[in-house]
């Protein structure tokens, strides 16, 4: 399904546009995901500030990309695949805009901790978590941007891999505040940071769910990765992610 | 926006600058490409109130229709869409062989109505229609009273033996085609002197007064305002409960309005039928998506 062909120029042109935005939204929220933990692990307290009052940009362009989904909604009354691509950029624009917020609250962590050495023991495995997320977001965004269902369904099987991290991360970081109490106010810091990340890898998931919903149309939440693939990619059950 | 595309990571990027940077193609075939073998979707059902098997039709050496297989449920409002000349209105009038007026149309098949023949030789097309009334697309009230036009048919059945009787069924009918309290003071006067909206609850009127079983609408709302058009919507929706309706539209957010299921055709073929939900949401057929979502005329 070519979405360039609609016999009205201005509907294609308005779809387009909107998918544009996403994408751009996309990169901002990368962006600032990239930053978030960076300036974490980095302890770069100047960065951190600078991803927390940047939000407000992924703000507007959900709020922008939102209007301009139900001008279309209202003035094109679109159906089948073009209703399909409206309502899943709807919803991942919320998805978005919530890891958006996830690493905004990196970043307001992150201006804390950088005044404490805390960090550096928990590097290596914070490092870990933080590059499976921050890769799983990209492969996200990249499967939305080509409407890719394999790479989407590759990312929906890994999202146990994030939370057995997360939860070792845990394990980890309860340890720490027992050894010491004097660091448990800064530990929780980065539990709540380590529950960030876990968060946008939770979105990436939900983007890529949209991704499958667009292409065939079908709603794949809350369904096990062994129904989806018996339902909706017979071919893949064998190959097996 | 653009301020900001500087900033991007590099697929986001490459993506947005690439010359290519079109809507996204998911595994697509160009139309022409797509043959139509067969009807995909749910074109019979269990409880069918009439049913075509192997439906032919042609104006002289012109084949309109191709081998249609199709049931209409009982209760049921099935919307047929298509382009203009794909058939859908041609078909249509198969069902209460309206085509038998026009001389050089030749009908094939098995029509059925509750499982008896329509075209066998001692089937009456006059009492056949009935039973399977028809709207038009333009409203065509009788030049008579209003009265007049909903006791017609009455008359001619013999649906009333005496004069309360048939005050009664003329009542009965503008009660259920939503037009009485209009009209109820009005009786007398004509019947083309109703606005477009009211003539054509008056022609339905006319199709229920004589009881059919089967109501066919051919683009019903196509010359009607919006609000005339929603209140025959909903009257279909009501009539619904008491008899089956077959409607063809142009307008598809109609279809999706009041049917439970859709039949799409196409240049003579009937290409999908389908739950409504799932034909408007997700359609099993290239040419299905490539009209309903405005991709050609």
């Amino acid at each position: 399904m070519q979405l360039g062909k609609h016999i009205s120029q201005r509907f294609t042109q308005n779809l387009e546009d909107i998918r544009n935005k996403v994408l751009v939204m996309g990169g901002l929220v990368e962006s600032q995901a990239d930053n978030a933990v960076k300036s974490l692990l980095e302890a770069n307290a100047e960065l951190a500030e600078e991803v927390s009052i940047s939000d407000y940009k992924v703000n507007k362009m959900e709020v922008a990309i939102d209007e301009q989904c139900v001008q279309v909604i209202a003035r094109n009354q679109p159906a089948a695949s073009d209703l399909r691509l409206v309502i899943a950029v709807v919803k991942v624009i919320t998805d978005l805009e919530r890891i958006g917020d996830e690493a905004e609250k990196i970043g307001r962590e992150s201006i804390k901790l950088a005044k404490y050495p805390t960090v550096n023991q928990l590097h290596a495995e914070l490092s870990h978590l933080s590059q499976l997320v921050l890769g799983m977001l990209h492969d996200a965004l990249d499967a939305f941007a080509r409407m890719d269902t394999e790479l989407a369904l590759k990312i929906v099987a890994n999202g146990d891999l994030v939370n057995k991290e997360y939860n070792n991360l845990s394990r980890l970081l309860i340890t720490h505040m027992m050894e010491d109490p004097r660091n448990i106010k800064s530990v929780l810091r980065v539990t709540w940071c380590a529950r960030s990340l876990e968060r946008i890898g939770d979105h990436s998931r939900n983007i890529c769910e949209y991704v499958v919903y667009f292409v065939k149309g079908k709603d794949i939440r809350h369904t096990s990765l062994d129904e989806v693939l018996a339902d909706h990619f017979p071919g893949e059950m064998e190959r097996k992610i | 926006m653009t301020d900001l595309i500087g900033t991007l990571p590099g697929m986001v990027k490459s993506s947005l600058e690439s010359e290519e940077n079109k809507l996204p193609v998911v595994e697509t075939r160009d139309e022409f490409d797509v043959e139509i073998s067969g009807t995909i979707g749910k074109p019979l059902v269990q409880n069918a109130k009439m049913s075509s098997r192997n439906c032919d039709v042609f104006y002289g050496d012109k084949q309109a229709i191709f081998n249609i297989n199709l049931d209409i449920g009982k209760n049921e409002i099935i919307a047929m869409i298509g382009p203009s000349g794909c058939g859908k209105s041609t078909y249509l009038r198969v069902l209460n062989r309206m085509n038998d007026t026009i001389p050089i149309c030749r009908v094939t098949g098995e029509h059925t109505l509750d499982g008896e023949d329509i075209y066998a030789a001692e089937q009456d097309p006059v009492l056949l229609r009935a039973r399977v009334g028809m709207v038009f697309q333009k409203p065509n009230p009788f030049p008579k009273s209003i009265y007049d036009n909903v006791a017609y048919g009455a008359k001619l059945h013999g649906l009333a033996t005496n004069r309360s009787e048939l005050d009664d069924l003329v009542e009965a009918s503008l009660i259920k085609a939503g037009l009485f309290k209009e009209v109820k003071d009005d009786l007398l006067m004509p019947g083309t002197g109703l606005s477009g909206g009211q003539q054509q609850r008056l022609c339905i009127a006319r199709a229920i007064a004589v009881d059919p079983e089967v109501i066919l609408m051919d683009e019903p709302t196509s010359a009607l305002d919006p609000i005339a058009t929603a209140t025959i919507e909903e009257l279909m929706d009501e009539l619904k409960e008491n008899y089956t309706i077959a409607i063809v539209t142009h307008s598809m957010q109609q279809a999706a309005r009041v049917s439970q299921r859709t039949a799409y055709f196409h240049l003579g073929k009937l290409v999908e039928v389908n739950d409504t939900n799932t034909v408007f949401t997700n359609p099993e057929h290239k040419l299905t998506e490539n009209y309903i979502t405005g991709r050609f005329g």
